[in-house]
């Protein structure tokens, strides 16, 4: 599979779920594991550009896909992604937990809806728990996010 | 100003402890499927020779097997605490209760070998809701009669003849059920044993680090300075992240030193729903004698508490209860009493809140009760029984949790009040609507201390760090502004450490709404002495009074003088008189001479631009709040819409405004997911029917209405911040708030939390 642009042919047991392997395997600890039973969306990364829990899949089904995690998003000591960076503005986050999969989640969804309503970014972000902010900053930073996407 | 700690979690580049691995071993726990059993057997012969497997301990192969863990906060009245051992071996007394623990090279070996550990139980009755427990059918721990650790009965003033001459009484009957704080990061343990510099390292999902390496130095016979404990990132806590100690906590630097290998432990959410303590658990019965203007004129509350299996965080819980149920209002005759009971169910402790959203609730209900009674307005019964601004401080008469009287310090609840009233507006249109309103105050900023380490590098940088860890509360951010306010420099200057023992080895941890007030308060007292060196030390240089000194914009000079000064960078080279100096500040630092005779360091000095401070509190600060809301419920599926929430609140003068509101929308949402949709369902065999996000309803942002926030300060008279702390205020009210406004909307009474659309059709039928 090719994960955040690269290729990486590394054998995997066929038990392996695609979060521990790239978290344990290949060492991309951003993507976080909440749950492992596809509610949280710690674990959401994105597959061919869509978001999907990697908890809810074995790394084999990756074979012939493009995975894009969080360290994807922007090189080191590149400016942030948009969403990153809206997310950083409007205190999005506070643990940094949920974060990763947060993060994927809405650069998915800003993909598919550049100009989301309030009522589709609820919806927009209803896959994906946060137990600290309360949701209303990451609300706003979803709305900030569209907006530094379309001045990009 | 937005938060320095972000980046690098925002990149993915946060490191948890799980991210941590090193070549670890890595293990998982064998726990009780039942309730309450008899062990008859262990066999963990078939698990020890499964290829893979480094080894599978039970409590007979641990030297520390036979004690029982330590029982933190005593209390007198903790007549029959009790506590687990490290894994059971006789009885086991809760689902999920470990037995075994077995290490092995992966995680999918360890799980598949605690498969073939087999254990004999032989079951027992099951105590499993408070009720039960105190009526004692059964017992729970057979030496502990009645089921009772503790009971306690305070009084202020003489209840029963002030409920007797009450012109108007009310009993009630209020229940609040178990909740689950659920950190979205759930536990974790990694440690390494290094043979040769005789030195564990443990990183650990803990709020109290320094805590942990005291225990453990203890246990394993080694001196502190040989442990060191760090926090990293970690992904909440709320309250159950500081229990000393989970099993696993002992258990993972134990394989690590026996095996001589790291090990790690990393929970999974199924056995954090059963093994992670819970809280709330409480049946109130209350009396209150109030005369014909709604003024509460005596309180009684008789309360049992759910301990869970065991005491070991003692009885902070209901003594917290009990000292925070009179809230803002004046109750001249109040007495409680508590019975803190055993049941099969996972042990309680503090839960964000802790022991204060029962509290508020039952008072709340209480004056609404008073309101229908009498036919008023319940803004109104509100209003005329709160404590007005000129009666600080107000003492309770009722013990708080740091044993001495809880006495509020500062606060001004009619302002709250009446900010809120405003704030939430005309009612809206509609059938069902219902408004709910209540009024809390929180003893925060327990003692008894904090502690902090400042230091300017030769570069001019800031160095400071503490002991206590964030779980996501922006430690990194606020501390560097405490910091870089009393030394002059840029925020962005100022790097934080917090919860590393390597750096600061002393405190206690982050809980009770304290890192603030304490940990804050302690970083203000260390740059403060910082700021005084530095001044000492530029005005020598510079032949100039120390008290005509100060620090700015990187610089310490001569008041009014800008040009009189040198760069603080300079000043921490000539802090170090050594013969070889380094770093960006020496070229500077050498224009200076000093005239000073006698030895470099003299009596006392020491070198370095650099302070050790520590913050004690004389007792809590009280913070206080007003939630109010309208809400809508549909009456055929009973479907809950917050129409409209606000909340005005005092914390006492605000460091980051952008922060204290993130926690307070964490606070209000967690309330509304534990009033409304959060409920742990125990089987009468105590077992828990719904230990995952599929069936623990967690509120998703669907469920989450805007929160509308003021703020009002009244700044603490008992620290030099002014602050308060605002960690737990915002989850307290919300229960109280929604079955109020229910309560209206419906029609039926609410004597109950949580709700449910399906608690609230059973008591509509």
């Amino acid at each position: 599979m090719k994960v955040n642009g690269v290729n990486r042919p590394a054998p995997v047991d066929p038990r392996r779920l695609l979060s521990d392997h790239l978290r344990h395997d290949l060492g991309l600890t951003g993507t976080h594991v909440g749950c492992e039973h596809g509610v949280c969306g710690c674990c959401t990364v994105l597959l061919d550009g869509a978001p999907v829990r990697s908890c809810l899949m074995l790394a084999v089904q990756a074979e012939g896909h493009e995975v894009t995690t969080i360290e994807g998003l922007a090189a080191p000591g590149a400016p942030l992604h948009p969403v990153q960076q809206a997310f950083h503005e409007c205190h999005g986050l506070q643990c940094g937990f949920c974060t990763p999969g947060f993060v994927m989640s809405v650069v998915g969804f800003l993909e598919e809806n550049p100009n989301p309503s309030p009522e589709q970014i609820d919806e927009g972000i209803s896959g994906n728990l946060c137990r600290c902010t309360g949701y209303a900053s990451i609300r706003r930073a979803v709305h900030r996010a569209a907006e530094l996407s379309h001045k990009k | 100003m937005p938060r320095v700690e972000d980046d690098r979690l925002l990149r993915g580049h946060g490191r948890f402890t799980d991210d941590i691995d090193e070549g670890a071993l890595e293990s998982c726990l064998v726990r009780s499927p039942y309730a309450h059993a008899r062990i008859k057997s262990i066999d963990v012969s078939a698990a020890r020779a499964m290829p893979g497997v480094a080894a599978v301990y039970t409590a007979a192969d641990l030297p520390f097997g036979g004690i029982d863990l330590p029982l933190l906060i005593p209390h007198p009245n903790l007549t029959h605490g009790r506590t687990q051992k490290c894994l059971a071996s006789t009885v086991v007394r809760y689902t999920g209760e470990p037995v075994a623990f077995v290490v092995a090279e992966s995680r999918s070996i360890a799980e598949d070998a605690a498969e073939l550990v087999e254990v004999d139980y032989e079951q027992l009755p099951v105590v499993i809701t408070p009720e039960y427990a105190a009526a004692a059918r059964h017992l729970v721990h057979t030496d502990v009669p009645g089921n009772v650790a503790a009971e306690m009965t305070q009084e202020a003033g003489d209840t029963k003849k002030a409920l007797a001459a009450a012109p108007h009484r009310k009993r009630l009957r209020l229940r609040y059920e178990r909740g689950a704080a659920s950190p979205m990061e759930g536990r974790a343990v990694w440690a390494r044993w290094s043979e040769p510099e005789r030195r564990l390292t443990v990183y650990d999902s803990t709020q109290s680090p320094t805590s942990i390496r005291g225990g453990l130095a203890v246990l394993f016979g080694l001196p502190e300075s040989n442990v060191d404990v760090i926090a990293p990132d970690v992904g909440g806590g709320f309250g159950p992240k500081i229990m000393l100690f989970y099993p696993d906590e002992l258990l993972v630097p134990f394989a690590a030193m026996h095996l001589g290998r790291p090990v790690k432990w990393t929970e999974d959410r199924s056995e954090h729903f059963t093994a992670v303590n819970h809280e709330r658990g409480q049946v109130h019965e209350v009396e209150v004698g109030f005369d014909k203007e709604g003024k509460i004129l005596a309180l009684s509350d008789d309360f049992i508490h759910d301990a869970g299996a065991y005491t070991p965080y003692g009885i902070i819980l209901p003594i917290i209860t009990a000292a925070q149920v009179p809230g803002p209002y004046r109750v001249p005759n109040y007495r409680v009493r508590f019975r803190d009971v055993y049941t099969n169910a996972t042990p309680t402790s503090p839960y964000r809140g802790a022991g204060r959203p029962h509290a508020c609730f039952v008072m709340e209900r209480t004056l609404d009760a008073i309101a229908k009674e009498l036919g008023l307005d319940r803004v109104e019964v509100r209003r005329r029984n709160l404590i007005q601004t000129d009666e600080f401080p107000y003492p309770l008469g009722i013990a708080w949790q740091d044993g001495n009287e809880a006495i509020y310090d500062s606060g001004n609840y009619p302002a709250l009040l009446n900010r809120a009233v405003e704030m939430l507006g005309p009612r809206p249109a509609g059938d069902h609507v219902g408004m709910g309103i209540a009024i809390y105050v929180e003893g925060t900023g327990v003692g008894p201390y904090e502690g902090a380490h400042v230091q300017v590098l030769v570069s001019g940088k800031v160095v400071a760090a503490t002991g206590i860890p964030s779980q996501g509360q922006a430690h990194a951010t606020v501390w560097a502004q405490v910091v870089a306010d009393q030394l002059g420099v840029d925020v962005t200057d100022v790097q934080v450490t917090s919860g590393d023992t390597r750096r600061f080895p002393w405190g206690v941890g982050t809980f009770a709404s304290r890192g603030a007030v304490t940990a804050g308060n302690a970083m203000f007292v260390a740059a403060g002495m910082v700021a005084e060196k530095a001044k000492r030390i530029a005005a020598e240089h510079l032949e100039a009074d120390p008290a005509d000194m100060e620090l700015a914009g990187g610089q310490v000079r001569v008041k009014g003088s800008p040009d009189k000064g040198m760069p603080l960078a300079a000043v921490s080279v000539l802090a170090n008189p050594v013969r070889y100096a380094f770093g960006g500040g020496t070229e500077a630092a050498t224009q200076f001479s000093s005239k000073r005779e006698g030895p470099p360091l003299q009596g006392g000095e020491e070198p370095g631009l650099e302070a050790t401070g520590f913050y004690s509190p004389p007792g809590s600060t009280w913070a206080s709040g007003c939630h109010a809301a309208y809400v809508r419920v549909d009456p055929q599926t009973f479907r809950l819409e917050i129409l409209k929430y606000v909340v005005v609140h005092d914390c006492g003068k605000v460091i980051n405004p952008l922060v204290v509101q993130g926690q307070i929308e964490g606070g209000v949402a967690q309330g509304i997911g534990g009033a409304f949709y959060e409920r742990l369902a125990y089987g009468e065999d105590g077992q828990l029917r719904n230990a995952s996000f599929m069936e623990f309803l967690i509120p998703y942002s669907t469920e989450i209405p805007e929160i509308e926030i003021d703020h009002i300060e009244t700044p603490s008279p008992l620290n030099p911040l002014g602050v308060k702390g605002a960690g737990e205020a915002g989850v307290i009210p919300v229960g109280a708030v929604l079955a109020s406004a229910i309560e209206e909307a419906l029609g039926v009474a609410i004597t109950e939390m949580p709700l449910s659309p399906l608690k609230l059709f059973e008591l509509s039928r």
